[in-house]
């Protein structure tokens, strides 16, 4: 038996969401006192594989071959499920990030398991196992029971702590015979946004809304986030008015993100708005009215223009920055 | 060429949810049941489609399992231009219950074109589609956020963590649809609403199969504490706030 996770690189290194997931599989396998791994999947180099061992892990499968240099959702689900078969997984995790999503899906059909998705907690009980997770775009949350005997969760992101302990993994390089008609997916483009905090992975992220008048205001607002290590993120109103592009639409219907801290300017905090960010820990909104339901949401408010604010927290944040 | 079009039947995203029967129920009083949004938006899509020529699109069908009473909410769907509605006869017990009944029904009328949402607003699972793909043996592409045809072959573009790819694969597939797939969903015209009214929902006994999952029960979110308001004059005191009290920054 086995708790095994499937850990994606980014041009062959791992960022601090791995880390979440190999945290939270040890933690699982802790749980059903079982054996805990890690697949890796891509050319990764030794010393990164090695890097998983630090959050418990025991061991580490790497696979590396030409047919599988891109996510072709079949040729991955294939392979993974093979390995989770062959080393007894009673429980696969993923990451409930894009490609988590197109795989694991996947993989509770070809492995008849049930799916416990965009978890944030360990498993509420591992017998029935019970997994928590929210449900109604975060307007309430439900206790699902699994009832197959192979699970499949997927882990949100900036939802567990990174846990390190001293441990070390064995890694082993494994062989697997992927067949090219398998691979269906053929990628003619690739277009990378270079050298910008994902909005998934940021921390802190800064937001503004249809309260900031025009995408001409947005200075002070990046100016901020530069300042705080912070990625930018709006309404859904202010990329669809190109104030901002798509990719930083926020809310039910654009990205769901969990950042430590969301700063909302100018956003009036539309149930659709909040549902993509009220897994934030803490949710600060600048706003001229004070009956705006987003300080319902928010455990820091200021009520005044966001135009004026704006400044003055730069300058503060500055002045922080300099000491 | 045919496009089929899964729906879910979701609460109007405005909804104040509440429970009952000790939080086991979700309280169904008063609440208006919509498109799952993405889907609404996928249909739009399909719609487009077909509305060129040259793409040689026969039809459009919308897909869902449900009982009776989501038969409005298809109803729309064909208002809004879907040709005709499949709409296999069983509660929606989990995503896997789901895409083994839609499975069943393709195995026997294969479409060209299947198109899912991302996630249904309700149990936000992002399940379905993958799920039916593989119990298809068909290829998916997920996080789609644009689906063109070019000479009757695809051009997909899907996210990726930090970017976008611009991917084509061999039909049948199964396109996971997201933010951007097209700008606004269509509206039911009057004409729509009248022509929808004659239009066939084809229903299906459900296959024998058992759910995987089961929800025992809700919980509503923890009360957040109530918002500590700064000065607007005073900015400054907000930073020290989050650098010293809630320790952020
Ligand atoms: C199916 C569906 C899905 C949706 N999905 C999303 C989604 O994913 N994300 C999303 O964001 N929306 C979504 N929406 C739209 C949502 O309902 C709201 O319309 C939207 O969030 C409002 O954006 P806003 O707060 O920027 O603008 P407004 O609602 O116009 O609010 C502007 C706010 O700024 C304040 N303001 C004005 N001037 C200033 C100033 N100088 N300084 C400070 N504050 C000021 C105002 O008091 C007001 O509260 C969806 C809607 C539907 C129906
Ligand atoms: N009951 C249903 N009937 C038909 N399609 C569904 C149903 N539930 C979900 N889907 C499809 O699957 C997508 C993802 O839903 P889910 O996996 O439930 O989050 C939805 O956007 C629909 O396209």
């Amino acid at each position: 038996m086995s708790v095994i996770t499937f850990v994606e690189n980014w041009e062959g290194k791992f960022k601090k969401l791995t880390f979440e997931l190999v945290s939270y599989t040890a933690k699982v396998a802790e749980m059903l006192n079982t054996t805990s791994i890690a697949l890796s999947i891509g050319s990764v180099e030794s010393s990164e594989l090695d890097k998983l061992g630090n959050y418990g892990v025991k061991k580490v499968i790497h696979i590396d071959n030409d047919n599988l240099k891109i996510l072709d959702n079949q040729a991955y689900t294939s392979v993974i499920a093979d390995v989770a078969t062959r080393e007894g997984a009673t429980v696969v995790i993923l990451s409930n990030n894009n490609t988590g999503k197109a795989l694991a899906p996947r993989l509770s059909a070809r492995l008849k398991a049930g799916i416990g998705s965009g978890v944030s907690k360990l498993p509420v009980s591992i017998d029935p196992f019970i997994v928590y997770k929210k449900v109604y775009s975060g307007n309430a949350f439900a206790n699902v029971s699994i009832k197959s005997d192979i699970r499949i969760l997927t882990l949100s992101q900036n939802s567990f702590d990174v846990i390190e302990t001293p441990n070390e993994a064995s890694v082993e390089t494994i062989e697997v015979q992927v067949e090219n008609d398998l691979v269906k997916t053929n990628v003619t483009d690739i277009q990378k946004q270079a050298g910008k905090i994902l909005l998934t992975d940021a921390e802190i992220v800064v937001s503004g809304g249809r309260g900031m008048k025009s995408g001409d205001n947005w200075g002070p607002l990046v100016e901020m986030a530069d300042l705080l290590g912070a990625a930018t993120a709006c309404s859904r109103p202010v990329s669809d008015e190109g104030w901002r592009p798509h990719e930083e639409h926020t809310g039910q219907t654009g990205k769901i993100i969990s950042p430590n801290l969301y700063f909302a300017l100018g956003i009036s905090g539309a149930t659709q708005h909040i549902a993509g960010v009220s897994a934030s820990k803490y949710i600060v909104a600048v706003n001229t009215d004070k009956d705006a339901p987003v300080f319902e949401a928010a455990q820091y408010g200021i009520v005044g223009d966001a135009m004026k604010v704006l400044p003055k927290l730069v300058e503060a944040l500055r002045e922080i920055k300099s000491k | 060429m045919k496009i089929l079009v899964c729906i879910s039947n979701v609460p109007d995203t405005t909804t104040k949810i509440k429970f009952v029967d000790d939080l086991k129920k979700l309280d169904e009083t008063g609440i208006q049941w919509i498109i799952n949004p993405w889907d609404e938006l996928a249909l739009t899509r399909a719609l487009e489609l077909k509305d060129e020529p040259a793409n040689g699109i026969e039809k459009v069908t919308v897909a869902h399992v449900g009982l009776v009473g989501s038969e409005p909410t298809i109803r729309k769907a064909l208002a809004i231009g879907a040709d005709d509605a499949i709409r296999i006869n069983a509660d929606a017990a989990d995503g896997y219950f789901v895409a083994f009944q839609l499975a069943e029904v393709l195995n026997n009328d294969p479409y060209d074109i299947i198109l899912c949402g991302i996630e249904s607003s309700d149990f936000n699972c992002s399940t379905v589609g993958g799920m039916l793909a593989e119990f298809l043996g068909i290829p998916s592409v997920s996080a789609v956020s644009a689906l063109n045809l070019e000479n009757g072959e695809d051009v997909i573009i899907r996210e990726i963590d930090g970017g976008n790819e611009t991917v084509t694969v061999p039909m049948p597939f199964v396109a996971i649809v997201q933010k951007g797939i097209t700008k606004e969903p269509r509206i039911p015209s009057m004409r729509g609403i009248m022509m929808a009214r004659s239009k066939p929902i084809n229903v299906i006994e459900p296959a024998a199969i058992e759910a995987m999952t089961e929800i025992i029960g809700y919980e509503m979110p923890k009360p957040r504490a109530a918002c500590k308001f700064v000065d607007a004059e005073n900015p400054a005191e907000l930073i020290e706030l989050l650098q010293n009290e809630a320790k952020l920054i």
